[in-house]
């Protein structure tokens, strides 16, 4: 079809579908709520528990990777096409980073009997175990949303350096952005809700 | 005259032959018609496991088959309506074929996600086909995964709960395209007031489709989880909660029941004003109450949890809310009757299924206030009344729209007409069954017999007789209704391009319409449903065989 492409729409049918991913969190989240409000202590006891330092520098992390894919599509206007490329390697590079912190994290945790199902927290409290449990499905989920958001930046670098993304038609990368945009947002209330918990 | 091509001969994208120009294709109206057979397929399959379950409660003990495959029966038959049919029937089909002829364009706004979220449904029809076949069989939850069951159990619902989070994400990206193409594809000339109910329905599915499917998602991958894993987010033992599975299951599963009511709302909406030949009563306030039951029907979720255990201030608040759902309801039946008032009315097929369908729909809409007010739910509460009343109207309601659409749309879509008589039978003996089916199971709730129940006490031998009886005349109804639109195809009685006198969009065009639905840039009547010209030209054609 030889229609004429339409920014707009494009860019709408983008924000229900993120619309649509901050539901699917935010079923979690009502979760989250209610057993917050039936274990107070245990979740302030739990989030002692968590690395803070980990949880900063990938808070860090991925502010920096949002700037720089909002700027590799700034660069991408401006026809700067090496330094959009530069930026979204560098914002690839950052989710790399995320994920491997979390692995770290993951591990020492499992290496203290930390995980679901596990002795320690069977024999435990109970308030504990919903507070782990929930802890290892939003990171878990949020993490498989950060390789998603990988992926898309990825295809949208390789369509840059093919040429297909331009200064006339960025909508994909600029799509991807949104979409990582989104990853770091939900994490912003990931952290404070695990970590930062009173 | 020189012949216009139907989409039928011109494939989209050009250049596509044989088969690949189905599989691959951008139209909307080819995909429209892949989602009907689809449909139809599971809709007759998920109907036989009915008449299955119904002939096995004819009489008391053992009938045709043991206690074990009749769970796992009627969880297939649950499982199978819900996701496969009453959800995508209407928006699937007539949604894809007419939502952009009405709106005046010639496609949906992503036509590469439409054909992709057809393979989506596919693939969950076909997973949910797999975990028939595989493992330890199907399994016996019910549609609604319960947990601590659904976690514990050995047969196999990770499999099929996969299969509704994939129907889920194919009925919510179905629901973002509406949405994307009533604001960005629609003709310039016409104005909000100016769009055809039935779009409008859609339009109010499509953002409950979009904001209550992910919970649904999330809900069902929570399940798997604990499958897999054993959190204990649902367990007590581990300081889980099961109730809390319950509200989330329901904050989707109940604004997914007007996912399925109101797309047929929007059919009846349309097929009433046409066969009256008068201007719809009470556009507006049709187009408000579908946004309104959008909204009220989301904040309901609770009242099927009354005897759940929750507290009495939210037992309160959610009966309250319920009842107000019932007045948009109540809003459409009588604007649909105050159509009719003083009308010309002329019978045909689809306006008596849209009767049918009234009348049906709103012993259904009747009977959910018994179910609303907490003091008679409680009595009533997971007995044989509440399967009546929502058949009601998920089947007398969705069910008597879809078949009202088909007949409706079926000239339109295939440019055959199909036969009236046969049709009436069909619908009358459909109507009979139904009632036959469904009345008995209101009386034997009230006596206390409960859902999903293998085997009764002796007093309820007549009524499931009854209702077993009605299935019968149930199945023959709809089936010489599938083969009176069937055989059309053999007889090949050419349908004009607009039949019934209808005024939207898709009756300006040729039936079937062209690859691009309009020939020429399509004329935007002021109101929709403004029918002075029809009836004039009816006139001029009378006045002509008079002479």
């Amino acid at each position: 079809m030889s229609r004429k492409i339409d920014k707009i729409g494009i860019k709408i049918g983008m924000w229900l579908f993120l619309y649509s991913e901050i539901i699917l969190f935010g079923g979690l989240f009502v979760l989250y709520a209610a057993y917050f409000y039936k274990y107070p202590e245990f979740f302030s006891e739990g989030g002692k528990e968590l690395n803070r330092i980990i949880g900063a520098v990938n808070t860090t992390v991925l502010l920096v990777s949002s700037f720089t894919v909002a700027a590799s599509i700034t660069a991408i206007q401006r026809r700067e096409k090496k330094r959009a490329v530069g930026c979204l390697v560098f914002s690839i590079f950052c989710g790399v980073i995320f994920l491997v912190n979390k692995y770290f994290e993951w591990g020492a945790k499992f290496h203290h009997d930390i995980y679901p199902n596990s002795e320690t927290l069977l024999s435990g409290e109970p308030g504990l175990n919903i507070f782990f449990g929930l802890y290892y499905i939003i990171t878990g989920l949020h993490g498989l949303h950060v390789i998603a958001g990988m992926i898309l930046l990825s295809i949208s670098l390789i369509l840059v350096i093919v040429g297909k993304v331009t200064e006339s038609n960025y909508a994909m990368l600029e799509n991807s952005g949104l979409y990582w945009h989104l990853v770091d947002l939900i994490w912003i209330f990931v952290f404070p809700l695990f970590y930062l918990v009173l | 005259m020189s012949e216009i091509q139907s989409f039928y001969d011109t494939p989209a994208p050009p250049g596509l032959t044989g088969i690949r120009a189905w599989l691959l294709t951008h139209d909307h109206k080819r995909l429209g018609l892949m989602y009907m057979w689809a449909i139809l397929f599971w809709f007759v399959i998920a109907a036989l496991c009915g008449l299955l379950l119904r002939t096995e409660l004819m009489s008391q003990g053992r009938t045709i088959m043991g206690s074990e495959l009749y769970n796992s029966l009627f969880t297939l038959h649950g499982v199978i309506m819900v996701f496969l049919f009453a959800i995508p029937s209407v928006p699937a089909i007539f949604g894809n074929f007419f939502l952009p002829i009405q709106l005046g364009t010639d496609d949906v706004f992503f036509p590469r996600l439409n054909l992709f979220s057809w393979y989506l449904f596919m693939f969950g029809g076909l997973l949910a086909l797999i975990s028939l076949f595989s493992g330890e069989g199907f399994p016996d939850t019910g549609w609604t995964f319960y947990v601590p069951f659904s976690v514990e159990v050995n047969s196999n619902v990770g499999l099929t709960v996969m299969a509704a989070f994939i129907l889920g994400m194919s009925s919510m990206l179905t629901g973002l395209n509406f949405v994307t193409t009533f604001h960005r594809m629609r003709d310039r000339r016409m104005g909000l007031m100016q769009i055809p109910l039935f779009t409008w329905s859609l339009y109010a599915t499509a953002w409950v489709q979009i904001l209550a499917t992910p919970v649904i998602s999330i809900t069902l991958v929570l399940v798997v989880v604990e499958r897999l894993f054993s959190v204990g987010l649902f367990d007590p033992d581990k300081g889980g909660d099961p109730i809390l599975y319950q509200h989330l299951f329901w904050m989707y599963s109940h604004p997914a029941v007007y996912i399925m009511i109101l797309p047929g709302m929007g059919v009846i909406s349309e097929i009433i004003p046409v066969f009256s030949r008068k201007s719809i009563f009470g556009y507006k306030a049709i187009v408000w109450s579908s946004m309104g039951i959008a909204i009220a029907g989301s904040l309901v979720w609770a009242h099927h949890m009354y005897t759940s255990g929750m507290s009495d201030v939210s037992v309160f608040i959610f009966s309250l809310i319920t009842f107000l759902v019932a007045i948009p309801s109540a809003v459409k039946v009588f604007s649909w009757i105050a159509t009719m008032y003083k009308g010309s009315i002329e019978m045909t097929p689809p306006f008596l299924l849209s009767l049918l369908f009234i009348y049906l729909f709103s012993i259904g809409g009747l009977t959910g206030l018994v179910l609303g007010a907490v003091g008679t739910d409680i009595h009533v509460h997971d007995t044989h009344f509440v399967v009546s009343h929502f058949h009601f109207v998920m089947f007398g309601g969705t069910g008597f729209a879809f078949f009202a659409a088909l007949h409706y749309w079926w000239p339109k879509m295939f440019g055959i007409m199909y036969d009236f008589k046969k049709a009436y039978i069909g619908s009358v003996l459909t109507a009979i069954g139904f009632l036959f089916h469904y009345i008995p199971m209101f009386i034997l709730g009230m006596q206390g017999m409960p859902r999903r129940y293998y085997d009764y006490l002796p007093k309820y031998e007549t009524g499931n007789f009854l209702a077993g009886f009605g299935a019968y005349l149930l199945i023959i109804g709809i089936l010489i209704m599938f083969v009176n639109l069937l055989m059309s195809f053999r007889q090949r009685v050419v349908a004009p391009s607009n039949p019934w006198g209808g005024t939207t969009l898709e009756w300006t065009v040729p039936s079937p319409p062209p690859v691009h639905n309009f020939v020429e840039k399509p004329q935007i009547l002021e109101f929709p449903y403004d029918f002075t010209e029809v009836i004039e030209r009816t006139k001029m054609v009378k006045g002509n065989e008079n002479q």
